[in-house]
């Protein structure tokens, strides 16, 4: 189980999380949602200790991640699994090496059996005889797929997903889906998934919760996000260009054009 | 507003320049503490030799071709140079002694330093920044993986071991070179060449430069995977922190020969 309490983040004058509480059941999948650039992606590199949190506390099995040396992240970090946005494959390394990466570097097997053991993590991900191949050689939908195989290499018990349907076509972001849910009911993975496509939360989440300023605004069941009767999360899941969100959104815009900067260029994510 | 002008430029030049002083003093630091990260995991297992033979190929062979012939028409245009010079008080036959001496002390290291920080500086700073936008530096860090391990550290030993050997080849064709046009171009004679080449050459020369190498080596490496983890902002980042690298490293391989020379004089 994982709990995030109160956990803040900031960059410069920049709040991104704000206190933000989350429980994330084992065994589950829940699914962060929320708009472009507001800290989703800070959320999960929080939790995986690629970012130092200024506040709150992150309970993983019960241990404080935020209290922790490097040399504990270390040890923490073996029960995560991450699948990157754009899948991050060493592209120096051939596909092979990529998802034996992990295996080797904690000598999780005797370099004899390694390739036959990509050989079935590439299977669990519906590819086969390509671990001579270079990422540059495979297209989008692919490179999810071998960073999906490379995450699970190592057997976590904690998946992080950043985005994983983006950028692929409908098709290929449905296989992912599919992948996502059937490493859950094999391996018994808990999951946290982060997205704004909707499509995709609705059919692979236990669980919804909307990112909305710094916080946790509300978390329910698929169906009870559906049916939600918080405009923040009605204006979300129903894709409405009206609404409290972009509301205040041009409200910002405007200050800014008065204000004469030209200088909102948005953070990356 | 005439009178405003000037001021509001100098203030905002004084700021610019105090920017600047205060990104450099920031960098120095932070390639100070990745120097001290260098340290304590290089002696950890698992060693990484395997990359440091692939980076050693990388800065050693396949950058001997340009350092090769930076040095031969450095040694030949150092030749030419002090034949016109000491042509004028008649001592000629001391072109060799200067050209073995300017080589091994100074040129040699010098050059190829400055070869080495275009040619392997920028392929590091590229290569790790674009590992860094891509998120490859995360993942690494994920799959269990020091990156300062597994990047920094084979980089740096490569450069570190790779450098003077490269020196030794320098100093070798930069002789060479200024042997070929004193003796065939300008019609020295070849024994007295020789002769005075060896005559005033000692071992400390040598040694001395090959030293000067090592530390080329090693804060090219360090400057450019700096610049390279520290970069963001996509492809343009990417560019960003290779032309730094570039600039930042052959600046410090020019600073840091004037301190080690007046040191090892």
């Amino acid at each position: 189980m994982i709990g995030i309490r109160g956990l803040s983040k900031r960059f410069g004058k920049k709040v991104v999380l704000d206190g933000l509480d989350l429980t994330v059941p084992k065994g589950k999948n829940t699914v962060v949602i929320g708009g472009s650039g507001t800290g989703k992606s800070v959320l999960i590199k929080c939790v995986v200790g690629l970012l130092r949190s200024e506040g709150g506390e992150i309970l993983i099995d019960g241990e404080d991640l935020t209290k922790m040396d490097e040399r504990e992240l270390v040890r923490v970090r073996r029960k995560f699994g991450m699948l990157f946005q754009g899948s991050a494959l060493f592209d120096s390394l051939d596909v092979g090496d990529n998802v034996a990466f992990a295996l080797r570097r904690l000598k999780l097997y005797p370099e004899r059996q390694i390739r036959d053991v990509v050989e079935e993590k590439l299977s669990m991900v519906g590819l086969r005889d390509i671990q001579r191949l270079m990422p540059a050689e495979l297209s989008g939908g692919m490179k999810k797929r071998v960073g999906l195989a490379r995450a699970i290499a190592s057997e976590p018990d904690i998946m992080l997903y950043d985005e994983p349907t983006t950028g692929l076509d409908p098709i290929m972001a449905d296989v992912i889906n599919d992948l996502i849910i059937s490493l859950r009911e094999s391996l018994g993975v808990t999951s946290i998934t982060i997205t704004h496509d909707m499509a995709s939360a609705y059919k692979i989440a236990d669980f919804i919760a909307m990112l909305y300023k710094g916080k946790i605004v509300e978390v329910g069941t698929p169906a009870e996000i559906r049916g939600s009767a918080n405009p923040v999360v009605r204006q979300f899941v129903e894709g409405r260009a009206q609404g409290p969100i972009t509301a205040e959104n041009e409200e910002f815009l405007r200050f800014v054009r008065r204000s004469g900067g030209a200088e909102g260029k948005e953070e990356g994510r | 507003m005439a009178e405003t002008t000037p001021r509001n430029g100098f203030s905002r030049a004084a700021e610019r320049l105090g920017e600047r002083v205060y990104v450099m003093v920031q960098d120095l630091g932070a390639i100070f503490t990745l120097f001290l990260q260098f340290l304590s995991w290089v002696a950890r297992p698992p060693s990484e030799i395997r990359n440091i033979i692939k980076q050693m190929e990388e800065v050693g062979v396949r950058s001997l071709p340009v350092v090769l012939v930076t040095a031969t028409f450095t040694g030949m245009v150092l030749a030419l140079q002090s034949y016109s010079g000491f042509q004028r008080f008649q001592a000629t036959s001391f072109v060799g002694s200067v050209v073995a001496l300017s080589i091994t002390r100074e040129l040699g290291p010098v050059f190829a330093g400055l070869m080495v920080s275009g040619r392997v500086g920028a392929a590091m700073a590229a290569e790790l920044g674009t590992m860094k936008v891509t998120e490859q530096i995360d993942a690494l860090i994920t799959l269990a993986t020091n990156p300062v391990k597994y990047l920094v550290v084979p980089r740096v030993v490569a450069a570190t071991l790779v450098l003077p050997v490269l020196v030794v080849f320098a100093d070798l064709v930069g002789i060479l070179g200024g042997y070929f046009v004193s003796v065939y171009l300008l019609g020295s004679n070849p024994y007295v060449y020789v002769a005075k080449t060896y005559q005033y050459l000692e071992f400390k020369d040598i040694y001395t430069g090959l030293i000067k190498a090592s530390v080329f080596g090693m804060l090219i490496a360090l400057i450019s995977c700096h610049h390279g983890f520290v970069a963001a902002g996509g492809a343009e980042g990417v560019g960003r922190a290779t032309t730094r690298a570039v600039v930042a490293s052959s600046m410090m391989v020019l600073i840091s020969d004037y301190f080690m020379t007046s040191f090892m004089f």
